[in-house]
């Protein structure tokens, strides 16, 4: 469904963009329906970059990217994003603090569906709610600092589905929740690849990518080190920096060697 | 025995009343313990660690007892506490990365820092130190901007236990940094410890895993109480309260994977601090809850050194 092929971004730096810096090289990778493929990489490896470039937030300078055959960036923009919508990593900043949490659903409606019955409306809301297992009552008609950075992260998904999105780009989007929350909304990308969504999840934690994702891709400075199925990249890795990421990964019932 | 904390209680004043962050938390720390402090955000962990050094303006020290190395420690009191920072208890904060003056020199600003306590700047020492940090010798002529967040991060270190203070916070000091980051920073902090420039140390985070990999005891703590404390490899194996049982189930690990094994979160959400339900504080989202859980479940020593606040324990 997604593809990339060659992608490449080059930045600009310094004090009058006399230097650059390459901060996603030459990088390939597919999605496919109902697919989860994780993007691992510490800071810096440009796995943000690549998200932002697949939500056309950012162009790439080299590459290209196709959804579906197409070439993204030749597409209207009105019909791409309602394929194809992204979630971030900051619930709290992702909303404005003077305004209900609950407006991103009626903004949906005044920008996508500005014709549609009310009473219609409310029943496809209340229906994506479900979704994303919120209740109705306890989320609606709220201020964003009255509800959690769990119920925050998961309207936003909520308003993801409510455009009937084929591929969400999901950036670091369980980093700021807690332990017991986060995997709420893992299991809940989880269920929404069930039913044919593709999911990008960009994460710098290993052990979520390994839960949900079908397929991994390892990058490191810009460059995929390792592209393939997570049980492959995980069990057998053949880079060695994947292996001294998987090392390095605290794990509960594994002590550290030499620590 | 380094620490001993006895039923302290810290609340925060707003004006809608007081958020009682802290509410009545007793444990030790002995000689060369590192005590990992776990939990949710807004648990009241990074509250204990500031109660330790200096509790701001809003917090107010309600009731409780802190000794260190058997002397009265007064946190309550800004001014007499001088004494003890940095020489006795020190801190390396959660915003490490931006903790250092930037518009001083790392070496003048230790100058600077050393001077303020009275004492002179040992240079073979901190030459030293540096060294087993892997830092070179020359960031003491540059300004904080020069360095990366590890860089930060491992100096902040080096300041921090330059007196060598008896007990060491630690609050949430690898969250900002890559997993590779994170393990070295670990294994130094461990090293400090056998080095004798710590006697004890308080390691706040939110991942159990990673305290796993360093502490002796866990702490876990919820909703400003202490839930479950108790030898690392207890905690992680044999918990006997059910929020850190839930807690510890909720971990996705390298492995496990949503095919084979749905994980669960815990419903529900910790209550809210300004009016805490009388009794256990769990029992909302608790599966085993039942009556009596609207009393107050003390912290019992159900085996040696394995306390926990459950009546079902």
């Amino acid at each position: 469904m997604l593809k990339l092929q060659e992608v490449s971004k080059v930045f600009r730096v310094g004090a009058f963009g006399g230097k650059t810096m390459t901060a996603v090289d030459e990088v390939s990778f597919e999605v496919a329906r109902g697919e989860v493929v994780s993007l691992i990489g510490e800071s810096g490896s440009g796995k943000s970059t690549i998200g932002k470039m697949v939500l056309r937030l950012m162009s790439a300078q080299a590459g290209t990217i196709t959804f579906d055959g197409d070439d993204i960036t030749k597409l209207d923009k009105r019909a791409y994003y309602r394929k194809v919508q992204g979630v971030f990593q900051d619930p709290f900043s992702s909303y404005n603090p003077i305004f209900k949490a609950d407006r991103v659903f009626s903004m949906i409606k005044e920008v996508y569906f500005p014709k549609e019955d009310d009473r219609v409306w409310r029943d496809k809301v209340a229906s994506a709610l479900n979704d994303v297992r919120l209740d109705a009552g306890a989320v609606t008609n709220k201020f964003p600092h009255q509800l959690s950075g769990g119920q925050l992260q998961r309207l936003l998904i909520a308003r993801a589905l409510l455009l009937d999105i084929d591929f969400l780009v999901a950036d670091e989007i369980t980093s700021m929740l807690d332990a017991s929350t986060r995997i709420d909304v893992l299991n809940l990308l989880a269920d929404l690849k069930l039913r044919g969504l593709g999911v990008l999840f960009i994460t710098h934690d290993l052990a979520l990518g390994n839960y949900i994702s079908e397929r991994t891709v390892v990058l490191h400075q810009g460059r995929i080190v390792e592209y393939g199925p997570t049980e492959k990249v995980f069990e057998t890795p053949e880079h060695a920096y994947t292996r001294k990421l998987l090392a390095s990964v605290p794990q509960l019932h594994r002590k550290w060697e030499g620590v | 025995m380094t620490l001993s904390v006895q039923d302290l209680r810290v609340y925060y004043r707003t004006l809608r009343g007081e958020v009682k962050a802290l509410d009545g938390v007793s444990f030790d720390v002995a000689d060369g313990e590192i005590l990992g402090l776990a939990g949710e955000s807004g648990c009241g962990k990074t509250t204990l660690g500031k109660a330790l050094i200096r509790m701001d303006g809003r917090m107010k020290h309600v009731s409780g007892r802190v000794e260190l190395d058997g002397e009265n420690l007064p946190i309550g009191d800004t001014v007499k506490m001088n004494p003890f920072r940095f020489t006795e208890v020190s801190i390396i904060p959660q915003y490490s990365m931006s903790a250092m003056n930037p518009t001083r020199k790392i070496g003048r600003m230790v100058r600077e820092l050393l001077d303020s306590r009275g004492v002179t700047v040992d240079l073979a020492e901190l030459h030293r130190r540096l060294d087993l940090v892997e830092l070179s010798r020359d960031v003491l002529t540059k300004y904080p901007l020069e360095l990366s967040g590890g860089m930060k991060q491992r100096m902040v270190m080096v300041i921090s236990t330059l007196l060598n203070p008896s007990l060491l916070i630690a609050d949430e000091i690898t969250s900002a940094l890559d997993v590779s980051t994170q393990k070295a920073v670990v294994t130094t902090l461990k090293g400090f410890r056998e080095l004798g420039f710590v006697k004890s140390m308080i390691f706040i985070t939110h991942d159990i895993s990673l305290t796993n990999q360093l502490a002796d005891t866990i702490m876990v703590m919820y909703a400003g109480k202490l839930a479950e404390k108790a030898p690392a490899d207890s905690i992680v194996n044999r918990a006997k309260h059910p929020y850190t049982q839930l807690l510890i189930s909720s971990l996705p690990e390298v492995g496990v994977r949503y095919a084979d094994k749905k994980l669960t979160g815990i419903p529900g959400n910790p209550p809210s601090l300004l009016n805490p339900p009388v009794g256990c504080r769990f029992q909302d989202r608790c599966p085993l809850a039942f009556d009596k859980c609207r009393e107050e479940p003390p912290a019992v020593e159900v085996e040696k050194d394995h306390f926990v606040a459950c009546w079902k324990a």
